[in-house]
Protein backbone atom coordinates (compact mmCIF):
# COMPACT_ATOMS: atom_id res chain seq x y z
CA UNK A 1 0.00 0.00 0.00
CA UNK A 2 1.22 3.26 -0.98
CA UNK A 3 1.47 6.06 2.26
CA UNK A 4 -0.19 9.13 2.27
CA UNK A 5 3.01 10.65 2.67
CA UNK A 6 4.65 9.08 -0.66
CA UNK A 7 1.54 10.06 -2.29
CA UNK A 8 1.60 13.65 -1.49
CA UNK A 9 5.69 13.93 -1.45
CA UNK A 10 5.44 14.91 2.56
CA UNK A 11 7.21 14.31 5.50
CA UNK A 12 4.42 12.71 7.10
CA UNK A 13 1.46 10.71 6.29
CA UNK A 14 -0.99 13.61 7.80
CA UNK A 15 -3.60 16.20 6.20
CA UNK A 16 -4.11 19.43 8.30
CA UNK A 17 -7.92 19.71 8.38
CA UNK A 18 -9.82 22.50 6.07
CA UNK A 19 -11.14 24.80 9.21
CA UNK A 20 -13.38 27.47 7.98
CA UNK A 21 -12.43 30.61 9.32
CA UNK A 22 -8.97 29.15 10.77
CA UNK A 23 -7.02 27.22 8.47
CA UNK A 24 -5.55 30.69 6.58
CA UNK A 25 -2.76 30.45 3.88
CA UNK A 26 -0.44 31.16 6.94
CA UNK A 27 -1.87 28.39 9.01
CA UNK A 28 -1.41 26.52 5.92
CA UNK A 29 2.12 27.12 5.14
CA UNK A 30 3.11 26.54 8.75
CA UNK A 31 1.59 22.93 8.37
CA UNK A 32 3.11 22.17 5.33
CA UNK A 33 6.50 23.89 6.80
CA UNK A 34 6.46 21.28 9.70
CA UNK A 35 5.90 18.26 7.13
CA UNK A 36 2.20 17.47 6.93
CA UNK A 37 -0.21 18.61 3.98
CA UNK A 38 -0.96 22.23 5.16
CA UNK A 39 -4.43 23.18 3.60
CA UNK A 40 -6.36 26.41 3.01
CA UNK A 41 -9.94 26.45 4.07
CA UNK A 42 -12.31 27.98 1.57
CA UNK A 43 -15.04 27.94 3.93
CA UNK A 44 -15.29 31.78 5.52
CA UNK A 45 -13.34 33.23 2.15
CA UNK A 46 -16.06 35.18 0.30
CA UNK A 47 -14.70 35.27 -3.12
CA UNK A 48 -12.85 33.60 -6.13
CA UNK A 49 -10.50 35.95 -6.02
CA UNK A 50 -9.74 36.30 -2.63
CA UNK A 51 -9.39 32.05 -2.78
CA UNK A 52 -6.32 32.82 -5.25
CA UNK A 53 -4.56 35.62 -3.19
CA UNK A 54 -4.72 32.79 -0.49
CA UNK A 55 -3.18 29.87 -2.83
CA UNK A 56 -0.79 32.94 -3.83
CA UNK A 57 0.73 34.00 -0.33
CA UNK A 58 0.57 30.62 0.70
CA UNK A 59 2.91 29.51 -2.00
CA UNK A 60 5.04 32.53 -1.08
CA UNK A 61 5.30 31.15 2.26
CA UNK A 62 6.48 27.37 1.62
CA UNK A 63 7.87 25.55 -1.01
CA UNK A 64 6.82 22.14 0.18
CA UNK A 65 2.79 21.04 -0.54
CA UNK A 66 0.01 22.41 0.34
CA UNK A 67 -3.87 21.95 -0.73
CA UNK A 68 -7.31 24.32 -0.73
CA UNK A 69 -10.52 22.54 1.13
CA UNK A 70 -13.13 23.46 -1.15
CA UNK A 71 -16.42 23.83 1.19
CA UNK A 72 -19.46 23.11 -1.81
CA UNK A 73 -22.30 25.46 0.29
CA UNK A 74 -20.06 28.36 -0.74
CA UNK A 75 -22.04 30.46 -3.10
CA UNK A 76 -18.71 31.09 -5.12
CA UNK A 77 -18.17 26.97 -5.43
CA UNK A 78 -18.25 27.12 -9.08
CA UNK A 79 -15.56 29.92 -9.38
CA UNK A 80 -13.17 28.60 -6.39
CA UNK A 81 -13.40 25.48 -8.10
CA UNK A 82 -11.73 27.35 -11.33
CA UNK A 83 -9.44 29.14 -9.61
CA UNK A 84 -7.71 25.97 -8.05
CA UNK A 85 -7.25 24.61 -11.33
CA UNK A 86 -6.00 27.92 -12.72
CA UNK A 87 -3.68 28.31 -9.69
CA UNK A 88 -2.17 24.69 -10.64
CA UNK A 89 -2.84 23.86 -6.24
CA UNK A 90 -1.05 20.70 -5.67
CA UNK A 91 -4.26 19.47 -3.51
CA UNK A 92 -7.79 19.91 -3.41
CA UNK A 93 -9.97 18.60 -0.24
CA UNK A 94 -13.56 18.97 -0.86
CA UNK A 95 -16.12 19.06 2.26
CA UNK A 96 -20.11 19.36 2.43
CA UNK A 97 -21.09 17.86 -1.23
CA UNK A 98 -20.51 16.01 -4.04
CA UNK A 99 -17.38 17.44 -5.98
CA UNK A 100 -17.68 15.17 -8.84
CA UNK A 101 -18.62 17.37 -11.88
CA UNK A 102 -15.03 19.67 -10.68
CA UNK A 103 -12.93 16.31 -10.69
CA UNK A 104 -12.20 16.32 -14.59
CA UNK A 105 -11.20 19.86 -14.98
CA UNK A 106 -9.04 19.91 -11.49
CA UNK A 107 -7.44 16.11 -13.15
CA UNK A 108 -6.53 18.22 -16.48
CA UNK A 109 -4.67 20.22 -14.40
CA UNK A 110 -2.70 17.68 -12.31
CA UNK A 111 -4.14 18.80 -8.50
CA UNK A 112 -4.71 15.64 -6.93
CA UNK A 113 -8.16 15.35 -5.59
CA UNK A 114 -9.12 14.05 -1.75
CA UNK A 115 -12.99 14.30 -1.58
CA UNK A 116 -14.01 13.82 2.00
CA UNK A 117 -16.68 11.16 2.31
CA UNK A 118 -19.16 10.48 5.03
CA UNK A 119 -20.40 7.12 3.54
CA UNK A 120 -19.48 4.19 1.11
CA UNK A 121 -22.25 5.80 -1.25
CA UNK A 122 -20.38 8.63 -2.37
CA UNK A 123 -17.15 7.49 -1.44
CA UNK A 124 -18.01 4.73 -4.83
CA UNK A 125 -19.09 7.32 -6.71
CA UNK A 126 -16.18 9.81 -6.80
CA UNK A 127 -13.88 6.39 -7.00
CA UNK A 128 -15.63 6.75 -10.19
CA UNK A 129 -15.27 10.03 -10.66
CA UNK A 130 -11.72 9.91 -10.86
CA UNK A 131 -11.09 10.81 -7.41
CA UNK A 132 -7.16 9.74 -6.47
CA UNK A 133 -8.33 9.32 -2.84
CA UNK A 134 -10.51 9.73 -0.39
CA UNK A 135 -10.93 11.16 3.44
CA UNK A 136 -13.27 9.27 5.27
CA UNK A 137 -14.33 11.13 8.17
CA UNK A 138 -16.51 9.91 11.00
CA UNK A 139 -18.51 12.34 13.10
CA UNK A 140 -15.81 12.48 16.01
CA UNK A 141 -14.96 15.45 13.91
CA UNK A 142 -15.69 18.78 14.67
CA UNK A 143 -17.49 21.20 12.51
CA UNK A 144 -19.89 19.85 9.88
CA UNK A 145 -20.14 16.10 10.16
CA UNK A 146 -21.81 12.97 9.03
CA UNK A 147 -23.47 10.36 11.24
CA UNK A 148 -20.87 7.09 10.75
CA UNK A 149 -17.92 6.57 13.58
CA UNK A 150 -14.64 6.87 12.19
CA UNK A 151 -14.20 2.88 13.61
CA UNK A 152 -17.12 1.71 11.43
CA UNK A 153 -16.87 3.89 8.28
CA UNK A 154 -13.24 3.85 7.60
CA UNK A 155 -13.20 -0.16 7.05
CA UNK A 156 -16.35 -0.32 5.25
CA UNK A 157 -15.11 2.19 2.66
CA UNK A 158 -11.81 1.21 1.98
CA UNK A 159 -13.87 -2.28 1.44
CA UNK A 160 -15.64 -0.40 -1.20
CA UNK A 161 -12.97 1.13 -3.33
CA UNK A 162 -9.52 0.57 -4.56
CA UNK A 163 -8.22 3.94 -4.13
CA UNK A 164 -6.11 4.93 -0.69
CA UNK A 165 -8.39 6.05 2.37
CA UNK A 166 -7.86 8.79 4.73
CA UNK A 167 -9.34 8.48 8.09
CA UNK A 168 -10.67 11.51 10.14
CA UNK A 169 -12.26 12.11 13.00
CA UNK A 170 -10.86 11.41 16.29
CA UNK A 171 -7.16 11.13 15.96
CA UNK A 172 -4.94 13.62 18.37
CA UNK A 173 -2.76 11.24 19.42
CA UNK A 174 -0.38 7.85 19.08
CA UNK A 175 -3.10 5.42 19.97
CA UNK A 176 -5.69 6.86 17.28
CA UNK A 177 -3.05 7.33 14.65
CA UNK A 178 -1.90 3.35 15.52
CA UNK A 179 -5.35 2.14 15.13
CA UNK A 180 -6.59 4.80 12.01
CA UNK A 181 -3.13 2.29 10.39
CA UNK A 182 -4.79 -0.79 11.86
CA UNK A 183 -8.49 0.10 9.88
CA UNK A 184 -6.49 0.03 6.80
CA UNK A 185 -5.92 3.91 6.53
CA UNK A 186 -3.04 5.03 4.15
CA UNK A 187 -2.75 8.08 6.39
CA UNK A 188 -4.72 10.74 8.56
CA UNK A 189 -6.74 14.15 8.11
CA UNK A 190 -6.40 15.95 11.68
CA UNK A 191 -7.99 19.57 12.47
CA UNK A 192 -9.03 19.59 16.21
CA UNK A 193 -5.87 18.98 17.81
CA UNK A 194 -3.90 21.65 15.64
CA UNK A 195 -6.25 24.36 17.06
CA UNK A 196 -4.04 24.33 20.27
CA UNK A 197 -0.80 25.12 18.28
CA UNK A 198 1.21 28.11 18.61
CA UNK A 199 0.67 28.93 14.75
CA UNK A 200 -3.36 28.62 15.06
CA UNK A 201 -4.63 31.74 14.23
CA UNK A 202 -7.70 31.71 16.60
CA UNK A 203 -8.39 33.76 19.75
CA UNK A 204 -6.57 32.99 23.17
CA UNK A 205 -10.23 32.37 24.69
CA UNK A 206 -11.02 29.40 22.07
CA UNK A 207 -7.87 27.47 22.62
CA UNK A 208 -8.27 27.94 26.67
CA UNK A 209 -11.88 26.72 25.80
CA UNK A 210 -10.41 23.57 24.39
CA UNK A 211 -7.92 22.97 27.31
CA UNK A 212 -10.63 23.27 29.62
CA UNK A 213 -13.12 20.30 27.63
CA UNK A 214 -13.46 17.26 28.70
CA UNK A 215 -14.77 13.99 26.39
CA UNK A 216 -18.54 14.87 26.94
CA UNK A 217 -18.52 18.34 26.18
CA UNK A 218 -19.49 18.80 22.43
CA UNK A 219 -22.77 18.14 21.17
CA UNK A 220 -23.91 18.28 17.88
CA UNK A 221 -26.54 21.15 16.62
CA UNK A 222 -28.66 21.36 13.18
CA UNK A 223 -29.58 17.84 13.45
CA UNK A 224 -33.09 18.95 12.80
CA UNK A 225 -32.23 21.26 9.79
CA UNK A 226 -30.09 18.85 8.06
CA UNK A 227 -26.54 20.58 9.11
CA UNK A 228 -25.27 18.61 12.22
CA UNK A 229 -22.51 20.48 13.70
CA UNK A 230 -20.04 19.30 16.14
CA UNK A 231 -19.51 22.28 18.60
CA UNK A 232 -17.67 22.45 22.07
CA UNK A 233 -21.33 22.84 24.73
CA UNK A 234 -21.87 26.98 26.04
CA UNK A 235 -24.90 28.72 26.45
CA UNK A 236 -25.72 29.44 22.78
CA UNK A 237 -25.69 25.61 21.83
CA UNK A 238 -27.98 24.93 24.89
CA UNK A 239 -30.32 27.28 23.30
CA UNK A 240 -30.61 26.26 20.45
CA UNK A 241 -30.69 22.60 21.35
CA UNK A 242 -33.77 23.71 23.39
CA UNK A 243 -35.30 25.10 20.01
CA UNK A 244 -34.65 22.36 18.44
CA UNK A 245 -36.52 20.34 20.43
CA UNK A 246 -39.56 22.53 20.29
CA UNK A 247 -39.31 22.18 16.43
CA UNK A 248 -38.11 25.37 15.59
CA UNK A 249 -37.54 26.82 12.27
CA UNK A 250 -34.26 27.60 9.98
CA UNK A 251 -34.76 30.75 10.62
CA UNK A 252 -35.13 30.89 13.88
CA UNK A 253 -32.12 28.78 14.84
CA UNK A 254 -29.79 30.49 12.44
CA UNK A 255 -30.10 33.53 14.16
CA UNK A 256 -28.44 31.90 17.09
CA UNK A 257 -25.26 30.69 14.71
CA UNK A 258 -24.96 33.79 12.38
CA UNK A 259 -21.66 34.51 12.10
CA UNK A 260 -21.07 32.36 15.38
CA UNK A 261 -17.66 30.84 13.96
CA UNK A 262 -16.25 34.25 13.15
CA UNK A 263 -17.02 35.42 16.55
CA UNK A 264 -15.33 32.58 18.61
CA UNK A 265 -12.46 32.82 16.54
CA UNK A 266 -11.45 36.27 16.12
CA UNK A 267 -13.19 37.93 18.78
CA UNK A 268 -12.98 34.79 21.35
CA UNK A 269 -16.81 35.18 22.22
CA UNK A 270 -16.55 31.10 23.54
CA UNK A 271 -20.17 32.11 25.37
CA UNK A 272 -22.58 32.38 22.31
CA UNK A 273 -19.85 31.90 19.57
CA UNK A 274 -19.34 28.66 17.83
CA UNK A 275 -16.81 26.64 19.08
CA UNK A 276 -16.29 24.06 16.55
CA UNK A 277 -14.26 21.22 17.57
CA UNK A 278 -14.11 17.29 17.55
CA UNK A 279 -14.67 14.97 20.65
CA UNK A 280 -11.20 14.73 21.12
CA UNK A 281 -10.94 18.23 22.42
CA UNK A 282 -10.72 16.62 25.51
CA UNK A 283 -7.20 15.33 25.00
CA UNK A 284 -5.62 18.63 24.62
CA UNK A 285 -3.61 19.79 27.82
CA UNK A 286 -1.38 22.10 26.53
CA UNK A 287 -0.22 25.10 23.27
CA UNK A 288 2.32 23.11 21.30
CA UNK A 289 4.08 23.92 18.19
CA UNK A 290 2.52 22.44 14.82
CA UNK A 291 6.24 20.71 14.24
CA UNK A 292 6.02 19.05 18.11
CA UNK A 293 2.39 17.70 17.52
CA UNK A 294 3.51 15.99 14.22
CA UNK A 295 6.51 14.54 15.41
CA UNK A 296 4.61 13.64 18.76
CA UNK A 297 1.86 12.15 16.88
CA UNK A 298 3.97 9.99 14.22
CA UNK A 299 6.41 8.69 17.18
CA UNK A 300 3.70 8.00 19.37
CA UNK A 301 1.71 5.68 16.43
CA UNK A 302 4.68 3.78 15.35
CA UNK A 303 5.50 3.17 19.36
CA UNK A 304 2.19 1.89 20.23
CA UNK A 305 1.94 -0.62 16.69
CA UNK A 306 4.79 -1.62 18.29
CA UNK A 307 3.87 -2.16 21.60
CA UNK A 308 0.33 -4.15 20.28
CA UNK A 309 2.84 -5.92 18.35
CA UNK A 310 4.79 -7.16 21.10
CA UNK A 311 1.66 -7.85 23.34
CA UNK A 312 -0.15 -9.49 20.70
CA UNK A 313 1.69 -10.30 17.66
CA UNK B 1 -40.00 -1.36 -20.32
CA UNK B 2 -37.68 1.25 -19.23
CA UNK B 3 -40.08 2.12 -16.94
CA UNK B 4 -39.72 -1.48 -15.01
CA UNK B 5 -36.51 -1.36 -15.39
CA UNK B 6 -36.18 1.80 -13.27
CA UNK B 7 -38.84 1.20 -11.28
CA UNK B 8 -37.32 -1.75 -9.96
CA UNK B 9 -33.92 -0.11 -9.38
CA UNK B 10 -36.02 2.48 -7.10
CA UNK B 11 -37.46 0.20 -4.98
CA UNK B 12 -34.83 -1.44 -4.66
CA UNK B 13 -32.45 1.13 -4.04
CA UNK B 14 -34.59 3.29 -2.03
CA UNK B 15 -37.09 0.31 -0.27
CA UNK B 16 -40.30 2.18 -1.61
CA UNK B 17 -43.67 0.76 -1.97
CA UNK B 18 -44.11 -0.35 -5.54
CA UNK B 19 -47.27 1.48 -5.99
CA UNK B 20 -45.72 4.75 -5.38
CA UNK B 21 -43.48 4.47 -7.82
CA UNK B 22 -44.95 6.22 -10.79
CA UNK B 23 -44.05 7.87 -13.70
CA UNK B 24 -45.56 10.87 -12.59
CA UNK B 25 -43.89 10.10 -8.52
CA UNK B 26 -41.25 13.41 -7.35
CA UNK B 27 -37.98 12.14 -6.77
CA UNK B 28 -37.46 14.98 -3.83
CA UNK B 29 -41.40 13.94 -2.18
CA UNK B 30 -42.74 11.14 -2.79
CA UNK B 31 -40.15 8.21 -2.53
CA UNK B 32 -38.33 11.04 -0.44
CA UNK B 33 -34.95 10.71 -1.31
CA UNK B 34 -31.66 12.21 0.09
CA UNK B 35 -29.02 13.38 -1.29
CA UNK B 36 -27.11 10.15 -0.47
CA UNK B 37 -29.85 7.96 -2.10
CA UNK B 38 -29.98 10.01 -5.39
CA UNK B 39 -25.96 9.44 -5.44
CA UNK B 40 -26.92 5.46 -5.11
CA UNK B 41 -29.79 5.63 -7.53
CA UNK B 42 -27.57 7.28 -10.13
CA UNK B 43 -24.83 4.29 -9.25
CA UNK B 44 -27.59 1.44 -9.83
CA UNK B 45 -28.74 3.52 -13.71
CA UNK B 46 -25.35 3.47 -14.74
CA UNK B 47 -24.72 0.03 -14.00
CA UNK B 48 -27.94 -1.29 -15.11
CA UNK B 49 -27.88 0.49 -17.87
CA UNK B 50 -24.76 0.73 -19.12
CA UNK B 51 -24.54 4.48 -19.01
CA UNK B 52 -22.46 7.42 -17.54
CA UNK B 53 -25.10 10.24 -15.92
CA UNK B 54 -24.02 13.45 -15.35
CA UNK B 55 -23.61 15.13 -11.42
CA UNK B 56 -25.68 17.85 -13.11
CA UNK B 57 -27.94 15.95 -15.22
CA UNK B 58 -28.82 14.22 -11.98
CA UNK B 59 -29.95 17.19 -10.77
CA UNK B 60 -32.21 17.84 -13.39
CA UNK B 61 -34.41 14.83 -12.68
CA UNK B 62 -37.62 16.06 -10.48
CA UNK B 63 -40.08 13.13 -11.50
CA UNK B 64 -39.06 9.16 -12.19
CA UNK B 65 -40.68 10.00 -15.92
CA UNK B 66 -37.55 12.27 -15.72
CA UNK B 67 -34.97 9.59 -15.56
CA UNK B 68 -37.00 6.87 -18.18
CA UNK B 69 -37.47 9.73 -20.78
CA UNK B 70 -33.77 10.63 -20.46
CA UNK B 71 -32.66 7.14 -20.63
CA UNK B 72 -34.97 6.56 -23.52
CA UNK B 73 -33.54 9.22 -25.54
CA UNK B 74 -30.16 7.43 -25.10
CA UNK B 75 -31.14 4.54 -27.11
Amino acid sequence: MQKLNEILGTEFPFIQGGMANIATARFAAACSNAGALGVIASGGIFSAEDLREQIRLCRSLTDKPFGVNLMLMNPATDDMAKVIAEERVPVVTTGAGNPGKYISMWKEAGVKVFPVVAATVLAKRLERAGADGLIAEGTESGGHVGEMTTMALVPQVIDAVNIPVIAAGGIADGRQLAAAFALGACGVQIGTCLLASEECPIHENYKQALLKAKDSDTVVTGRSIGGPVRILKNRMTREYLMLEKKGASLEELEKLTLGGLRRAVNDGDVETGSVMAGQVAGMLHEIRPVRQIFEELYAGGISVLDAVQQEWG
Amino acid sequence: MEFEKVKKIIVDTLAVDEEKVTMEASLKDDPGIDSLDSVELSMNLEDEFGIQIEEEKLAEFVTVGDIVNYLASLS
